[in-house]
């Protein structure tokens, strides 16, 4: 049974890859239609960097990452830390407006802020609304509900006494929320501030309909490439993409391994210095 | 904690606004002749003729879910047993494809599936006359389950890591076989996970417009296909607005009948 | 940890705080395009946009729609930043007839004396206030001759055999589409009466089993690679096409084709009118538009230009058609606004069939009886449970 299991998980994972693999093949196939090997080149990277299109598209959508996770984070740390200590009525209404754009799908969130930026552009007498603001404040938006989600359960495993008992020895209330509660919820922020920010990199749908013009991110650029004669320079951003975040997951995983580790070598440490002192005192 | 409650204003505000707000004026437009602007049930007399679309939508997006939980659920049974540090590569492993464009992903998926792509040039060097792999219900169904995959397997590894074993062992001094202690203690315990990752993968399905356009034959149309298509190349939100409403009453519908029968109210975060 | 942290997110706010569309000190217009439509340096032929920056120090935004259609909503959905745009002969008259264009000023484009009387002053746009033309083309079927026999084509038939099912494909926009279903019941380009549009909506509909996709630019791929043999589209582009794969072939139906005109206007609501008036003149130079029309494969509506392209292109009787072919050709009139709409519903009407399979639905309902059947079994299930222990509690207190 075990290696039945063992063997379907990495026949699935397998499954997961293969397209990747094509797509990393095709990047050096010198001709176009991924089915053909036609030799390998380089050409297709260095068609890549010489673009001054696809790059710049790059670190537009790096920017509304950025920006939109941030924005998100701290609005939705806040809002956790109030929520928290609400009545369960208020808090359970919070939470409903909370699951909205989790359960809609992200046709109908795109949908309906495409309309409301459109209703805005009527009230404003402005023709042109869409752009760089409301790409930025449809991904906040989507984002919002999975940090509450990420740090609100940390909240609640919290020990309710800690703060109070850093204020005991000697913390104004500020310093107990920063020496203290955010080090406790610390783990939460980052998981969904890293879950928004992976979300809005490569969010199609919801961008597709609230994009304007002039600040096109990534994968909105793929789907406009997708609909013209297909480009061997995309499958090499692709594969340039795919190593940089399989490297930068890998440090991570790394050096998280590497911090549990140190923590509980200090945790056996402290254990065996207090076995000590009970031995001695 | 002076005043924390008013700290969560500021995005209740956000919400109300960016949230509320713009489903409120998807009714408004649904409700709206889009040449007049007056009150009109017209769009949504017109869904009718959309309900094959709908039916379609919700069978591919039903079979696709179901595929993917049963394809998921031994693959994160598995992974919640192993050792945490292959647990920790594993996990990785299956979320890295959910990070990077889903859009080339399933163009690699056609390129593999087309009558001239990649597993057909390999049938007909063997002598093997071509398959249609691709332009069918199956080709959407596996672009589906391809795409949506990771968000089943992640919920499920998260909540069948909290099991406690404990309750396993037990099952089984009470006298369960493997298949009693499956269905009796397990499954029942990860619904929570079960639920999440059934609403994970089943509401974009239901909802998807770009993998039926490049999977799919001229007669696939989903759902989000008449949506897309509404806004993009012909210019009558209103349409469009009545079937995102409708849409979105589906789903929530669908996401109340699993709640209830599952008969639990958890939701289990990846 | 912490400080690599700090670190890590200053610099990425620090790059991400560095402006994303470099500024050129001449400014910059946006353009809007169809796909496949400009000469951009590909095969050592001439980067259009390029040289118009070098020559005037104005960057261009270069930016592409597969349809009319979808230009149009693009306008219309707000986002109208653009400062030129190139679409077609009815789509012009459209625009014009909802004062979404503005007026040029030619003092800014002495080149438009260059351009042929033959394609000034058209019913789209009589005087020209609003347009310059930029190509002229005709439509026509391109096949692979490979696999399509010689005796089956000659005719808009062609699209409707039913030996080459599942290797057709068809326009993606509905004007095109419907030309070709009116061509064939031999109907009139635009004709506006209502059994005609849905007569040939149902050709249309009928034709849907055969079509293995709507398209536009996505031919190219196809055609060159053989997914599909047969497609209907712009000679100009089967230009482009037979150079990668020279089995393609073209002809002009006997039914009739469409004959168009694209033309470059200038969107209300533009940024740098001027910029685009400059970059239009720049368009109707003689130099540019033979070298750019040479990689095209579409036709000039500047003879002078001819002296600059390849003479086996001016030639050619695909990209220059006799008059006596051209006869044959009819432009689209922009239609009535209830014809449009009319159009627009029956071509959804026609995207949108392809009925559910039986079984599909009757499982569903199977589905959702048995669904049922479960919830009202577990309800039952749960009150005699109850009932049950409620009973043993009463036996168990008396003892």
């Amino acid at each position: 049974m075990k290696t039945f299991q063992r063997s379907f998980t990495y026949l699935v994972l397998l499954f997961l890859y293969i397209p990747m693999l094509v797509l990393a093949v095709a990047s050096f196939n010198a001709g176009t239609d991924p089915a053909v090997w036609k030799g390998f080149t380089l050409h297709n990277y260095s068609e890549l960097f010489a673009d001054g299109v696809l790059l710049p598209m790059l670190l537009n959508s790096v920017i509304i990452a950025v920006l939109s996770s941030l924005i998100a984070t701290v609005l939705g740390t806040m809002a956790c830390l109030g929520m928290h200590d609400m009545k369960p009525r208020l808090r359970n209404m919070y939470m409903t407006v909370t699951n909205i754009p989790m359960t809609n799908p992200d046709i109908v969130t795109g949908v309906s802020l495409a309309l409301l930026f459109a209703f805005a552009g009527t009230l404003l007498k402005m023709k042109s609304v869409l752009g760089f603001t409301t790409l930025l404040i449809a991904h906040v938006t989507f984002s919002l509900p999975y940090i509450i989600m990420s740090v609100l359960p940390k909240l609640s495993q919290m020990d309710p006494d800690l703060q109070e008992a850093a204020m005991d020895l000697g913390c104004t209330p500020r310093q107990a929320f920063f020496k203290v509660v955010l080090h406790e919820i610390m783990p939460g922020v980052i998981s969904g501030a890293l879950m928004a920010f992976t979300m809005s990199l490569d969010d199609f749908v919801i961008s597709y309909f609230v994009y304007g013009p002039k600040f096109v991110t990534l994968p909105v650029e793929i789907y406009n490439y997708t609909k013209k004669p297909l480009q061997p320079k995309i499958y090499a951003l692709f594969t340039l993409l795919f190593m940089v975040i399989l490297l930068v997951m890998i440090i991570m995983t790394v050096l998280e391994a590497k911090d549990e580790k140190q923590q509980s070598q200090r945790r056996i440490a402290f254990r065996g210095r207090r076995k000590r002192k009970e031995v001695e005192g | 904690m002076i005043h924390t409650k008013r700290l969560a204003t500021p995005y209740i505000v956000w919400m109300v606004l960016f949230t509320v707000v713009p489903l409120g004026i998807v009714f408004y437009y649904a409700f709206t002749d889009s040449i007049t602007g007056q009150f009109t049930l017209e769009n949504i007399v017109r869904i009718q003729s959309y309900m094959p679309i709908f039916i379609k939508s919700i069978w591919l997006a039903l079979i696709s879910t179901l595929v993917c939980l049963i394809i998921g659920y031994p693959v994160a049974y598995y992974i919640a047993q192993c050792p945490p540090s292959r647990q920790r590569l594993l996990y990785l492993l299956v979320m890295l494809p959910m990070c990077i464009s889903f859009l080339l992903r399933t163009m690699a998926w056609v390129s593999l599936l087309d009558d001239t792509g990649i597993i057909n040039r390999f049938i007909q060097a063997m002598g093997m006359k071509p398959l249609p792999l691709i332009r069918n219900n199956g080709a959407v169904v596996l672009g589906m389950v391809y795409n949506y995959l990771p968000y089943m397997i992640l919920p499920l590894y998260s909540v069948i890591l909290k099991i406690d074993s404990r309750l396993i062992e037990a099952a089984q001094d009470l006298g369960c076989n493997s298949p009693q202690v499956f269905t009796k203690v397990i499954f029942p315990l990860s619904m929570p996970g079960v639920i999440s990752g059934f609403t994970m993968v089943f509401v974009p399905a239901v909802s998807t417009f770009y993998i039926s356009q490049k999977l799919g034959s001229s007669g696939t149309t989903l759902i989000g296909d008449v949506i897309e298509s509404q806004f993009k190349a012909a210019y009558n939100p209103n349409l469009g607005a009545a079937l995102s409403l409708i849409l979105m009453v589906l789903v929530f519908i669908c996401i109340g009948i699993t709640r209830r029968v599952s008969g639990t109210e958890e939701v289990a975060m990846p | 940890m912490k400080r690599l942290c700090a670190l890590l997110l200053c610099s990425v706010l620090l790059i991400s705080s560095i402006p994303v569309s470099a500024s050129a000190a001449g400014g910059s217009i946006n353009v809007y395009n169809w796909g496949q439509y400009i000469s951009d340096g590909s095969d050592g032929y001439i980067d259009v946009n390029k040289a118009f920056t070098e020559k005037t120090g104005i960057q261009v935004n270069y930016m592409t729609f597969d349809s009319n259609e979808s230009m149009y909503t693009k306008l219309k959905t707000g986002g109208s930043t653009y400062d030129v745009i190139i679409p077609s002969d009815y789509m012009i008259a459209k625009l014009i007839s909802e004062g979404m264009l503005e007026k040029l000023d030619y003092s800014n484009i002495p080149n438009y004396r260059y351009i042929d009387k033959a394609y000034r002053d058209q019913a789209y746009d009589p005087k020209n206030e609003y347009s310059v033309p930029y190509t002229w083309g005709t439509v026509g079927v391109i096949y692979n001759s490979k696999y399509v026999d010689e005796e089956d084509v000659g005719s808009w038939d062609l699209l409707w055999n039913p030996k080459y099912s599942g290797k057709i494909l068809m326009f993606d926009n509905p004007r095109d589409a419907f030309a070709i279903g009116e061509l064939k019941l031999g109907y009139s380009l635009n004709t506006e009466d209502k059994d005609d549009l849905r007569n040939a909506s149902y050709e249309l509909i009928q034709q849907k089993p055969l079509v293995q996709a709507y398209v536009m630019d996505q031919i190219f791929d196809k055609m060159e690679r053989e997914e599909a043999w047969i497609a209907p589209y712009y000679a100009g582009d089967y230009l482009l096409m037979a150079e990668e794969n020279p089995d393609l072939k073209f002809f002009f139906p006997e039914e009739g084709f469409n004959l168009f005109i694209d033309a470059c206007c200038i969107p209300k609501g533009c940024q740098n009118k001027e910029g685009a008036e400059a970059y239009i003149n720049f368009l109707c130079s003689p130099e540019i538009s033979g070298e750019n029309l040479d990689y095209l494969g579409y036709s000039t509506p500047i003879s002078k230009a001819k002296d600059f392209m390849d003479p086996d292109i001016s030639a050619s009787d695909i990209a220059y058609p006799t008059e006596e072919t051209l006869a044959n050709g009819q432009s689209f009139l922009n239609l009535s606004v209830e014809a449009n709409h009319e159009m627009d519903a029956l071509w959804l009407q026609v995207k949108t069939q392809g009925g559910v399979d039986s079984y599909a639905v009757w499982s569903m309902i199977a589905l959702v009886v048995l669904l049922i059947a479960y919830l009202i079994f577990r309800q039952i299930r749960r009150k005699r449970r109850i009932a049950a222990r409620c009973a043993r509690w009463k036996t168990d207190s008396r003892d």
